[in-house]
């Protein structure tokens, strides 16, 4: 059977309880329900942070994150996987990602929704530039996302 | 003509999100980089980046890639989302 497998990047916030039962519903095969939430953080490198501004390569984000769904397919048993991304400005506890995966049971489930979110953080083109105290600024990519990423790799 | 794209910390410091730029096959990525840092700074500069990564036609690309016209390359630094 294949899996269903969705991608969504967008401004408008998203409803948590909304997006697990849209995982559960007409969904009994599966035992096992994992998500990842991110949110904007208040602080970040010794600097309080009042709002975020995400940007992206339309098009090219899509795609891989399509990719990324199918290559989590492949390589674990998983029923449902769905990944949503906001963009544009984002203040303080904002929601940010959301990865969400279901399967039979929680080994899948855990190791699929585990690898989205560390090959997105590395692969897919968004760029975060935050407001803080001392003014704005383009974050920069952290080695140790890309040592996570990294552990995934075949 | 090929369509350049530049994002983020790029798009900022060179003041521009795209452009359209003729060039003459046979061409690589790395001939249009050559000629867009005869521009001068901030072009020398930022496309001097050793972080700087690039797509070619919405694809992560080598600097040796051939283009043909019509294809899209983009431009920006190492990604941050999630």
């Amino acid at each position: 059977m294949s899996s269903l497998l969705e991608a969504y990047v967008q401004t408008e916030d998203f409803d948590i309880a909304q997006e697990y039962q849209y995982l559960r519903e007409n969904n009994s095969e599966c035992g096992a329900f994992v998500s990842f939430l991110g949110q904007v953080r208040d602080f970040n490198e010794g600097d309080s942070v009042s709002s975020l501004e995400l940007e992206h390569y339309p098009g090219m984000t899509e795609a891989v994150l399509n990719k990324l769904l199918q290559e989590a397919s492949d390589r674990w048993a998983i029923s449902r996987a769905k990944i949503i991304h906001r963009v544009g400005a984002l203040q303080a506890s904002d929601k940010i990602v959301w990865v969400a995966v279901s399967s039979a049971h929680r080994a899948d489930a855990f190791a699929a929704c585990e690898f989205l979110i560390d090959a997105l953080k590395t692969q897919a083109p968004f760029w975060k530039k935050e407001c803080a105290e001392h003014g704005e600024r383009w974050l920069d990519a952290k080695d140790s996302d890309q040592a996570k990423a990294r552990q995934w790799m075949k | 003509m090929i369509t350049l794209l530049y994002f983020a910390r790029y798009r900022e410091v060179l003041g521009l999100d795209s452009e359209q730029l003729v060039f003459a096959k046979p061409c690589t990525v790395q001939d249009v980089i050559e000629q867009l840092k005869q521009r001068g700074e901030p072009w020398s500069s930022t496309l001097s980046d050793s972080k700087l990564m690039l797509a070619v036609n919405q694809t992560i690309a080598s600097a040796e890639q051939e283009l043909n016209d019509g294809d899209e390359l983009a431009f920006f630094p190492p990604v941050t989302g999630g």
